[in-house]
Formats: C-alpha cells, structure tokens, sequence
C-alpha cells in the first residue's frame, strides 16, 4: 500500500460533527457518510491503492462547492477532488481524513456558442459528453482520451489530458479557453473566458494539470472546431515491435503529421479484437493505427505517402478501414484497449512515460527484455506519434508478489523513460503513482519551487495533498 | 481487480462464479457513464461499478444484505447496458442476479415491500389472475387521487394504477397449448413461448407471430406445460420459484425437440429471451441431466426478428408512408446483443425507420421495475419518449411487452415490431394505428 499523510486527528475526532456540517450545506443524497457506502469511493482507475475517505460529498451547483469548501477551510479538513474517478495515477485516491468532493452531478452543459466556436460546461460533464452536444452542427471537442466516454472534463483539466487525436490537436492545455473555480478558501473566481490569451498571468496554463491541487474547477470553456470532411484509418501490421517502431520513427521523420498514429502489440491487438471485431491483423507482433482526414483526395494522397513510408518496413499488410462502420470498430478497440486486457489478465498496472520517438524501437526492446526478467507479461498499446508509451504490466493483484514485481517493473520502465529522454507522465498525471518518482525528473530545488506554487493557492495543504510531491515531514507527522 | 474470498468461501460454486466475475472487471470506470440510474443520480453507488464494489464487499464479508448495499442493488434496471459498455467483458448479470438472491436470502425487507414483491410475485406469471387483478385496478384507478401524494408505497399504488391498461382484450384461443401447422409445405418447426402478463395484456402479438410464422412454412407449437420463462421472480431474487419455472418449460420444450423436432424456441418478448438464453448457466449447477437440457434449450433459443431474418422475410404489399421509431428494449440491445435485425426488417418491409437519441438508455420499465421504483422509472419513461418524439416519428415500435406498456398512454401509438412485419406480409393493420392509416 501506498504511504499516505499522516491523518490529521482532530479532524477524526469531529468526524460527527464534521458530516452533520456537511448535511446543513447539501440535500440529503449528497453527503454519503455510512461506512458500507463510502467503500466504492476507496478507490479510482487504479484499484491497487485503497483508502476510506472520512465522507463523500456530492454538489450540485458551483454555490454548493464554495460552500463545502469554505466549511471544509475553517475545519481545517483536507479536500480530494473527484470526478469520474478513471484516473491511473490514483489522482483521486481519498485519505482517510478528507472529504472526497464529487462532481458528477455537475453534469449540465451551459451554453454553447458556434459562432464563435465555444461552449461552456460544467465539471461533471464527460469528454464526449461535450462532442455529443455538438456533433449535429458538425462540431467536436477534440482532445479524445480512451476513457472519454466515461471521463470529465474537470478531471481532464487537472490531468491535462490527452488522447489518439492530440498528435494533431493538441491536448487539453490547447483547447481550454477558460475556467470557473472555487478556491480552498470557498471563493468563486473566474478565469480566462470565451476568448484567446487572457491579460495578466496565464492562469489557465497553471491550474490546467494542476492535478486537483489548487482549486476546484467547476465550469469550463472549451473551444469546440468543426468536424473534417471526413477521415480514414488504415491498419498496418509488422513482424516484431521493433519494426513497428522503427516505421512510427520514419512517418514522423517525414513530416506527415496524420491525425492518429497508434501503437498496439500482440497481446493488446488480440484482446482488443475479442471485444471489438474490428478485423485486427491476429498474425501480426505489432500493430499501427494511422489515421488522416481531410477530402477524399488529401486522404488519398496522405495514404499513399504513409502506404509507401510503411513499405519500407516489411509490413505483414496494410489495410486502410473499408466502411464507416469498419473506421468505428478499429476506434472502439483502441478505446477500449486498457478494459480489453481484463479478459486476458485479472488486473494490470498502466504506465503513462514520454520518449523522444526515434528512442522507440530501443525503448520497446529494452521493455521486453524485462517483461523477461521480471516474468510478467507486458501488453503495449500507446500514443506512438508523440511518444507516449502506455505499457499495461499484467499482474495478479490477489498475489502479492506478483503486485510487488509489477510496481518494481513499473519503475523500471519510468526510470528508462528518463533516461532516454523523455519524462515520466505522457498524460495521466503523477498522482500517487508517481509521485515518490519525481526525485528521478526534478532536482529537489526544482521540487521545492513547484511546492511553493502550492501552498501559495493552499497554504494549509489542504488540496489532494497526498499526490504529485514526495511526502515532506510536514505531512508525515 | 483483487477480491478477498477466503479458500472456504470460494467452494461455494456461487462465489466462485461471482469471484470470476469480479477478477474480470479492471475498475476502469467506462461502464458508469452508460448506465441510466447513474446519468440521473450521478453517484458512483448508483453505477455498474460502484455495485459491483457494493456487491463484492457485501459477499468477501459474508454479513447479511444490509439497507444501505439494498437500496442500490434495488435500484438497478438490470438493463446491462453496462455490459454492452464493458471492454473487459464482465458478466454484470450473473453477479448482480446472485446478489439479488443473496438479499433475498439473508435481508429482511419492510412489510409492505415484502408484500408488494409477494404479490406481484404471484399474479404476473398467472395470467388468470393477472387478468382479475387488472380488472380490480381498472375499478380502482379512479381513486388513484386520494392516495397520499408522498411517501414509498402509495407512489408504488399509483404506479400500478397507471400501468393497468384501460380496457382488457379477451384471452386468445392461439396461447393455449397446440400445434399451428403451417400454410402450405412445411420448412420448419418452432416452440412458441406463449409467455403469461403478454398473453393478458397483448394477445395480438402472439397472434401475429403464429400468423406470419405459419404463412411462412413454420410449424408453430405451443408446448403443453410451458408457461412463465421465471425472469419475474428471478429479477426479484426469488430462486426457487424461477427454478421452477425454467424447469417445466425445459421439461416442455425437450420432450417437443425429441418429439416431432425444434428448429428455434421463439420468444418475442425480449426480457423473457435473455432469461430463456440463460437456462444454461442457471442450471450449471444442478444435476447433469438438467443441466445438458437446460443447454439444449439455451442454445436454440431466439428473439423472433432472429429467427426471420434466419428464414427469410419478403413483404407482400407496399408499406405506407410510415416513420417508425424504433426502441430497442434493453433485453434485447444489451441482454441479447440483437440490435441490427429489428431494424432490417422494418425497414425491408418498406418502413422509413428512425433511431431516438440515447438509445442505450433503459425507458424504465425494466420488468416489476416500474412498480418498485416508480420515481426514477418515470423519470426515464419521460425521458425516452422526449427523445422518441425528437425523431418525429408516426408511430413506436419495441420488441418487448414491458416497454410497451411503459411507454403507452402518449401520443404515439406502441406497437410490437412483429405486428407491423405481419402486417406488411398478408396480416391484418394493427389495432393501435387504426388513427393513423385508414386501411
Ligand atoms: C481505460 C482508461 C483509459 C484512459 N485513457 C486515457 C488517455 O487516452 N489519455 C489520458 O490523458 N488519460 C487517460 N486515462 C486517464 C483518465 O481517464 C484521465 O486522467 C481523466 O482526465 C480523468 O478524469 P476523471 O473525470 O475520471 O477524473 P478523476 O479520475 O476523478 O480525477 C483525476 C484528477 O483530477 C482531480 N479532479 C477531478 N475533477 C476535478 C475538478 N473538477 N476540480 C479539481 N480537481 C479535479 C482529481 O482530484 C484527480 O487528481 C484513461 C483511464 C482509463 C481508466
Ligand atoms: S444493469 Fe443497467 S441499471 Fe444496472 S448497473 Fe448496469 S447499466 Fe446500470
Ligand atoms: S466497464 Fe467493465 S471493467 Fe470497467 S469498471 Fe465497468 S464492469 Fe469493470
């Protein structure tokens, strides 16, 4: 288990009076306080790490959060943000003493503006939930996480969140054009707005993957775009994950920025087609997704370029998606690619590291021979194009040798990201997960820094305070 | 996901399944954004996985079923769009039909809980008491305004009131065990599930079914001895009396296939479909020659559109100029993964056909659902027939005798999608749309 700041024991001690403060603010479904019904709250996306929080609480309006966080302040009670709780890096695992903060009623899409192309939605609204609202003037919400339909956009936000089609977009940083908050002290302020670049400090950019460690985001403004003419996947399967790496390395050598380039390897590519039927190549070792947009004709033209890229890398075939409802298939399986490895191992540990793309081929060799060594399995299913690896270590949570190794492994792996370049989130955040890893990345000067941006938004550490930094005494004791 | 049973615990051949179940699921979270109750009540403990966390906590303890885990448990739909969802394949249904008859077991309910599920437990698989219960309620409902405006039981009462139909069709002869021998030369032979509230209810969809089948070539048989498929009672956690149930129409339905011969065992009310192709697996555990039947049973079970889109379907006249909103029944959608063939066929019987926005979302009818849990039921029955009405459609077409009676009493006429099948194909129009085309 995961070490967690030491709770605070006041705050234990008035746990009564605490909740029954909590029920003067909120109607009676949104303060959960029975010990049997705070256990599904225990955990997140990462069910490895567990902790029973001292109450949930479910808001409805952004008047409802000001208010627990003001309530939350004078207690001096420590506040863990929620949203659909999918994070893989424990972002929203409660400490024993904290109220967790739910956002999914927040769930109502406010305003949305085509003229000027953006629309404005409260927390709890999810990811598609967005490009759902949007898609019959032909508009989308771009950043597509694989969890988007599930996910929030309040927890996009504070990961940072990016997805298959952030190779061309950009991730969430790029398609924010403002924020609503309540800050710990129970203040509403708003940020930036149905506009580009917001005078003064750009604190869009410092609370976007603040991990919900600054404040509560409860409404957002994002820029929605027009939908492409149309667009196109195109499978290509390669004889070993080298290969595949290798061709990932030449098509962005090339210039062609397609709008997906994703990775799968054989484990992946098998459990995927099981739920999908997407006709994935099963003979294949490594498989690409490579998607362009545009008119048929710079389809066309994009294809035959990569086409041509990929014949240079032996390739066991290349498939470009034949009917609309074939294109969905090969998304769903993508999407669902993390879920599809419940059916070939009980649980998993998915890590989320950067590298430079000419370090792939290496990097994924580097990967197998430790599957090897530490005797587990690896599937990789990743954002290829940006170089964001998403190696899904398979484990056996009810053993816990097999948990030990694949945390070990896990680190491994980080520690290699480094090493070679690159940095150790892609897009999931720090959370718990990572968060004793930092010291590999930043110096503990460049950590001291960036705590002191912290405690200038919540001095009183109250903010999800068990993540992203290594624990300091101060939370110890 | 790591579950705690100990060695002991897992002999017990229902955990072991549960515990497989549980293994499967990976806590990723995509299953809660499909599911209705959690769209509505936006809590983790009203989704798939915060039930399936409450239900798993619940049996690694062993303790009773308590209020708290009840509540949530009872406010599923068992819907299983979450299992449509899921990319790990959970079984939600097999976890969650366990813990239904675990609460059942070991939770002792309110007085009038009890009795309402006792009561309903009793008159809705029998049709001759379904039928006097239903005239009782029509005699009542104008009384229906001096029930207490709050409160969980009368809220149940008027929910009960309301879903009484109007007026009652007289019994139709077609239910009772028979042969239906086909219209010219034979091509193939088929158990019909009569079914029980539909036969009350709706006789006119049986009627149509054994119509189009005969005109067909299809030998149609209503077994002697079959009746209720035992969903009622097995959605309310009531094992032995669904065993029971599942056990006379097995018993029916193998002696017709080594009699004179089964090609399908047809169903065309999708809730009792699932259950039918679930025989199997509830019977996994009983003594092995009920086991291979029950298997034999499940295997050649189909939904009606199933098994016409198998044989072949040609209408013989030209359709009028009808938009047809089609609802997929959750039973249907998500219970049995039939989801293109309703729609193919309307539209080969020349119906412009139109699909209302959320279509995974449940209408709320759901079984007893919308007599237990009446407030969020009718929350989706509105909810369903906004988006319905969005389409612009003529008239509704569902699959499923639940969600009929759920969604009726609006403006848009509620027909079954074999009826508009038959009738495109030598049948008669159907009753409910006698407003909307005069023949
Ligand atoms: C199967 C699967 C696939 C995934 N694929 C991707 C992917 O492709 N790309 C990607 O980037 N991520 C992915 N993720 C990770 C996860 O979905 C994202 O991190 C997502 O943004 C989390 O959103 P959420 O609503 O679930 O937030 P939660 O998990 O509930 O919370 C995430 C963090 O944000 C904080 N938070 C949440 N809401 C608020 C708020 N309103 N105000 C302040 N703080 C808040 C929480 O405290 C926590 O630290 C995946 C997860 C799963 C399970
Ligand atoms: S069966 Fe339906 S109501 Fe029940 S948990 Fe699954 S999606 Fe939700
Ligand atoms: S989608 Fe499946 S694996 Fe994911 S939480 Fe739901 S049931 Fe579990």
């Amino acid at each position: 288990m995961i070490e967690q700041p030491e709770p605070k024991t006041d705050v234990l001690a008035k746990r009564d009076a605490i909740v029954a403060g909590l029920r003067h603010l909120l109607p009676a479904s949104g303060v959960i306080a029975e010990p049997l019904r705070l256990k599904p709250y225990e955990t997140d996306g990462l069910s490895a790490y567990r902790q029973v929080p001292l109450a949930v609480v479910l808001p409805e309006t952004t008047e409802q959060v000001a208010a627990v966080m003001a309530f939350c302040h004078a207690q001096g009670v420590r506040v863990v943000p929620r949203g659909a709780g999918t994070s893989l890096s424990g972002g929203a695992l409660p400490m024993a003493d904290a109220v967790v903060l739910g956002l999914m009623r927040m769930n109502r899409i406010l305003d949305i503006d085509y003229a000027d192309r953006c629309a404005v939605v409260q927390a709890g609204v999810t990811n598609i939930g967005i490009t759902q609202a949007v898609a019959q003037r032909q508009f989308f919400y771009a950043p597509d996480p694989s969890s988007q339909l599930a996910c929030m956009i309040g927890g996009n936000v504070n990961m940072n969140s990016g997805g298959a089609h952030c190779l061309r977009y950009g991730v969430t940083a790029n398609n924010l054009l403002g924020l609503k908050i309540v800050t710990v002290e129970g203040e509403i302020l708003d940020i930036g707005g149905a506009y580009l670049d917001a005078a003064g400090y750009d604190w869009l950019g410092l609370l976007t993957g603040s991990e919900g460690q600054l404040a509560i985001v409860t409404e957002v403004t994002v820029r929605i775009l027009r939908s492409p003419e149309g667009a196109r996947a195109m499978l290509a399967a390669f004889t070993s994950n080298e290969i595949a790496g290798a061709c990932v390395d030449s098509i962005i050598a090339s210039g062609i920025i397609p709008v997906a380039l994703e990775f799968m390897d054989r484990p992946a590519i098998h459990a995927c087609e099981a739920f999908a039927h997407a006709g994935y190549p099963l003979d294949a070792e490594a498989m690409l997704i490579i998607e362009v947009e545009g008119s048929t004709a710079e389809q066309d033209d994009l294809l035959a370029r990569i086409r041509d890229i990929c014949a240079q890398h032996a390739p066991i075939s290349l498939e470009v998606a034949k009917t609309a409802e074939q294109s969905l298939a090969i998304w769903k399986g993508r999407k669902g690619a993390f879920g599809a490895v419940g059916r070939i191992s009980p649980d998993y540990l998915c890590m989320d590291g950067t590298i430079p793309t000419s370090q792939l081929p290496a990097v994924l060799r580097r990967i197998g021979e430790m599957s090897a060594s530490y005797g587990l399995q690896v599937a990789n299913i990743f954002h290829a194009g940006d170089g964001n690896l998403h190696p899904l270590i398979m484990f056996d949570a009810n053993s816990a040798e097999s948990f030990h190794k694949a945390e070990a492994f896990g680190a491994d792996i980080l520690r290699l990201c480094v090493e070679v370049g690159g940095c150790l989130t892609g897009e999931h955040g720090v959370g718990v997960e990572k968060r004793d890893l930092m010291g590999v990345q930043f110096t503990e000067i460049e950590l001291d820094q960036q705590r002191r941006v912290k405690s200038a938004f919540d001095p009183g550490w109250l903010l999800n305070a068990n993540k992203v930094f290594p624990l300091t005494a101060a939370l110890r004791a | 996901m790591q579950t705690h049973f100990t060695a002991e615990q897992l002999r017990d051949p229902g955990i072991a399944s549960a515990n497989q179940v549980l293994r499967t699921c990976v806590h990723c979270g995509f299953c809660t954004a499909t599911c209705p109750t959690f769209v509505l009540l936006g809590d983790e403990l009203d989704s798939p996985r915060g039930r399936i966390y409450l239900i798993k906590d619940m049996l690694e303890s062993g303790r009773p079923a308590t209020e708290e885990v009840v509540r949530h448990v009872d406010r599923c739909l068992s819907c299983l769009s979450c299992m449509t969802t899921c990319p790990s394949g959970v079984n939600y249904m097999h976890l969650v039909d366990h813990a239904r008859t675990y609460i059942e077991q070991t939770y002792q309910r309110p007085w009038h809980d009890r009795a309402l599920r006792a009561v309903l437990g009793l008159v809705l698989p029998r049709p001759a008491l379904m039928r006097a219960a239903l005239l009782g309620a029509r005699l009542a409902k104008p009384f229906a305004g001096l029930l207490p405006k709050t409160g969980q039981l009368p809220l149940r009462l008027r929910a009960l009131l309301r879903l009484a139909p109007a007026s009652l069709p007289p019994a139709s002869h077609l239910d009772r065990p028979q042969d239906h021998k086909p219209v010219g030369p034979r091509r193939g032979r088929v158990a019909l599930l009569a079914g029980c509230a539909q036969t009350v209810l709706d006789p006119a969809i049986n009627a149509a079914t054994v119509r189009l089948l005969t005109r067909l070539g299809i030998e149609v048989v209503v077994a002697k001895g079959a009746g209720c498929c035992g969903a009622l009672a097995h959605h309310m956690g009531k094992h032995d009396p669904a065993m029971d149930a599942a056990r006379a129409n097995i018993a029916a339905w193998c002696a017709e296939m080594d009699g004179g011969g089964l090609d399908a065992v047809i169903i065309n009310t999708s809730g009792c479909g699932t259950t039918v192709k679930d025989y199997g697996y509830m019977f996994r555990n009983e003594a092995p020659d009920w086991a291979d039947r029950a298997a034999r049973v499940s295997a050649i079970a189909m939904d009606i559109t199933e098994y016409l889109v198998r044989i072949g379907y040609t209408p013989t006249r030209a359709a009028p100029p009808l938009t047809v909103a089609y609802h997929a029944a959750c039973s249907l959608q998500h219970g049995q993964k039939v989801t293109d063939a309703p729609k193919s066929l309307l539209r080969q019987a020349g119906f412009k056909v139109a699909e209302p926005a959320e279509g995974h979302l449940c209408c709320g009818s759901a079984g007893t659902y919308n007599m237990l849990q009446p407030e969020i039921s009718s929350q989706l029955r509105a909810r369903k027939l906004g988006n319905l009405h969005a389409t612009g459609a003529d008239l509704i077409a569902a699959g499923n005798i639940g969600c009929m009676t759920q969604l009726a009493g609006d403006t848009l006429p509620v027909v079954h999608t074999i009826e508009l099948l038959d009738w495109m194909a030598g049948g008669p129009q159907p009753e409910r749309l006698a407003t909307l085309v005069t023949a």
